[in-house]
């Protein structure tokens, strides 16, 4: 008698490990939440930061100038020269102006003139030497020479670039920890898990189950922001897809084994969430995403370059934007197994099933 | 050994801090009969039932199931037991098959999918999701996958709290067909017609002590005493005889 006739042209059941795996999948997918963030979410963030933070050299330098007798001159002065965008500003409104970054710095039109403006922002100390040198030319300053300029565009130098790869390592991060520590701490809050370990299921193959259904849809899920950025922003892929493919996987597996051990406690959603804001706000801050890990003080270098994030990050950044090889960006792939093995051990050891 | 009793408990007691939930509890519960505990919300029974599955370990007394104990043969009586837990949601979003699948997957043997959805009539529920489902056809969802594994023992714990009547009478049936077949049952319940319908002896349980063990119609006979002359006793009366309050109060 054929299979199909005992089961009726249904599928039998599979092995305990690819029910359990594909049970976390439906979940997953059957949650148009859980697509949005994974999938949709991770696009819209690069677009608005992409237009928040455009190319540095298309933008004038924009100029305050208040009002007093020789405003004309001066406004005439600096219109002529290339690169200002020259705005009016009151007495009362110039430090508003300056601490909202509508402006880089403040002429005081008098002879001399005043500039007023933070040395300590690089925007301003840029404006001072643009605006200086257009009111000194201007008023006849002769020039001895003038360079030869040859502008040069270094693929991948833009912020966009350089964003996208971090952007994707946060996402791996994020869908990681959320998805699985979440779905975890509802299993238990419904007292399934306590059902399940009830039954003859085997804990270790259910906890896996969690950790291969989180990467079945890696592949979807980092796709979607590089082949965005390469294909609608014009980032450089220098390095090979298939090396990018494994330091994502390392990555996933990771943040899949620490989401394990962050759930493997609490008895409800708002233990969790605490718990996984608190392990990935550092990340997010610390771990070069938005802005480069080198703005941080050398105290603190040993932590975040131990953090799995920084890892991920540049990794990625190394093979995406350097072209990096596998063997290249070994040191960080070793941190990440070791930020996977470790937690999914104390995992096994700590997980909490009623 | 085939011949050992489906479930013996000696002297079983478990404490919460200061509270004793279950006091030296012994009861031994044959092959092939449904055997209820009973009592009020708070007695007990619970607690019991847990220990009983290997969910709990109790501070005192000895526990077999099978003729076999929870420290040595946890994997083989998974294998033959089937449990329904009493708060436990299934996952709302996984159609009645699917959970099937997954729960009859644990199991070495077992009954197969399509005969478990005929069995509980919910044939023509097979592709809804869980969360769409009543009360009763979850319960039966639930009772359907604790019958997966074709185990020798179901416990169930209040598998009919909440339910409409037409709905307790359809798990009943299904217990009944369960029990033709040589199943044994430990159910927990509240409701005193459920234990004299489907149960062969009751554990009457009170503030986690045994106060009364017997069949129903031996216990109805020797404590409630009919208060009308055309009206037989009933369990309820059974546990008023016993401890002066009523079972839901």
């Amino acid at each position: 008698m054929g299979s199909g006739v005992i089961f009726r042209g249904q599928r039998p059941h599979l092995s305990p490990l690819v029910e359990l795996t594909l049970a976390r999948l439906r979940e997953f997918v059957r949650e148009p939440e859980a697509l949005f963030w994974t999938f949709v979410f991770p696009i819209l963030m690069s677009v608005m930061l992409a237009v928040a933070f455009p190319a540095r050299g298309d933008r004038p330098v924009p100029v305050g100038l208040v009002p007093g007798p020789e405003a004309a001159s001066v406004r005439r002065m600096l219109e002529s020269a290339p690169g200002i965008s020259v705005r009016d500003v009151t007495e009362t409104g110039e430090q508003a102006a300056l601490r909202e970054g509508e402006v880089d710095l403040i002429v005081v039109p008098s002879t001399p003139p005043v500039y007023r403006f933070d040395p300590a922002r690089e925007g301003s100390r840029i404006a001072r030497l643009v605006v200086d040198a257009a009111l000194k030319k201007a008023e006849g300053r002769a020039d001895p020479w003038s360079a030869r300029e040859e502008p040069v565009e270094v693929p991948g130098s833009r912020y966009i670039d350089w964003l996208i790869p971090g952007i994707l390592g946060m996402n791996i991060m994020s869908t990681g920890m959320w998805g699985i520590g979440f779905s975890i701490v509802q299993m238990r809050l419904r007292k399934l898990l306590k059902l399940l370990v009830a039954s003859p299921m085997r804990k270790g193959e259910y906890l896996l189950a969690q950790m291969l259904a989180r990467l079945v849809f890696l592949a979807p899920e980092a796709a979607v922001p590089l082949l965005f950025g390469a294909l609608v922003l014009g980032m450089p892929v220098l390095g090979s897809y298939a090396v990018i493919a494994v330091v994502c996987l390392t990555g996933a597996l990771s943040f899949a084994a620490l989401g394990l051990l962050a759930a493997s406690r609490p008895r409800t959603l708002e233990a969790i969430s605490g718990i996984l804001n608190l392990v990935m706000l550092p990340m997010w801050v610390l771990s070069g995403v938005f802005f480069s890990t080198a703005n941080f003080p050398d105290v603190l270098q040993p932590v975040i370059q131990a953090l799995p994030l920084t890892a991920l990050n540049d990794a990625l950044r190394a093979v995406v934007l350097e072209g990096a090889s596998l063997r290249a960006v070994s040191g960080e792939l070793a941190l990440l197994a070791a930020w996977g093995i470790l937690p999914f051990a104390g995992a096994l050891r700590l997980f909490r099933w009623t | 050994m085939s011949d050992a009793p489906a479930v013996r408990c000696e002297h079983l007691t478990k404490w919460y801090g200061d509270v004793t939930a279950v006091d030296s509890l012994s009861f031994t519960v044959r092959r092939g009969e449904c055997f209820g505990l009973l009592g009020p919300n708070g007695a007990g029974k619970t607690t019991t039932i847990e220990i009983l599955e290997g969910l709990l370990v109790p501070d005192a007394g000895d526990v077999e199931v099978l003729g076999l104990r929870w420290k040595t043969d946890d994997a083989e009586l998974r294998q033959r037991l089937g449990i329904q837990l009493q708060e436990t949601r299934l996952a709302e979003k996984a159609t009645v098959e699917e959970t099937l699948r997954m729960f009859r997957s644990f199991y070495r043997h077992g009954r197969s999918v399509p005969d478990l959805l005929r069995l509980f009539e919910l044939d023509g529920k097979r592709r809804t999701w869980v969360g769409k489902l009543s009360g009763g056809q979850r319960q039966r969802l639930a009772v359907a996958c604790a019958l997966a594994g074709a185990p020798d023992l179901l416990f169930l714990d209040e598998p009919t709290t909440g339910l409409d009547p037409q709905s307790r009478r359809q798990l009943w049936s299904v217990l009944a067909e369960f029990r033709a077949q040589g199943g044994t049952v430990l159910v927990t319940t509240h409701y005193m017609d459920e234990a004299e319908i489907l149960c062969d002896r009751v554990a009457v349980v009170d503030q986690g002590r045994l106060i009364a063990l017997g069949t129903p119609g031996e216990l109805i006979d020797a404590l409630a005493a009919p208060k009308v002359v055309t009206r037989r006793g009933t369990l309820e009366d059974v546990f008023m005889a016993l401890t002066g309050r009523h079972l839901r109060e």
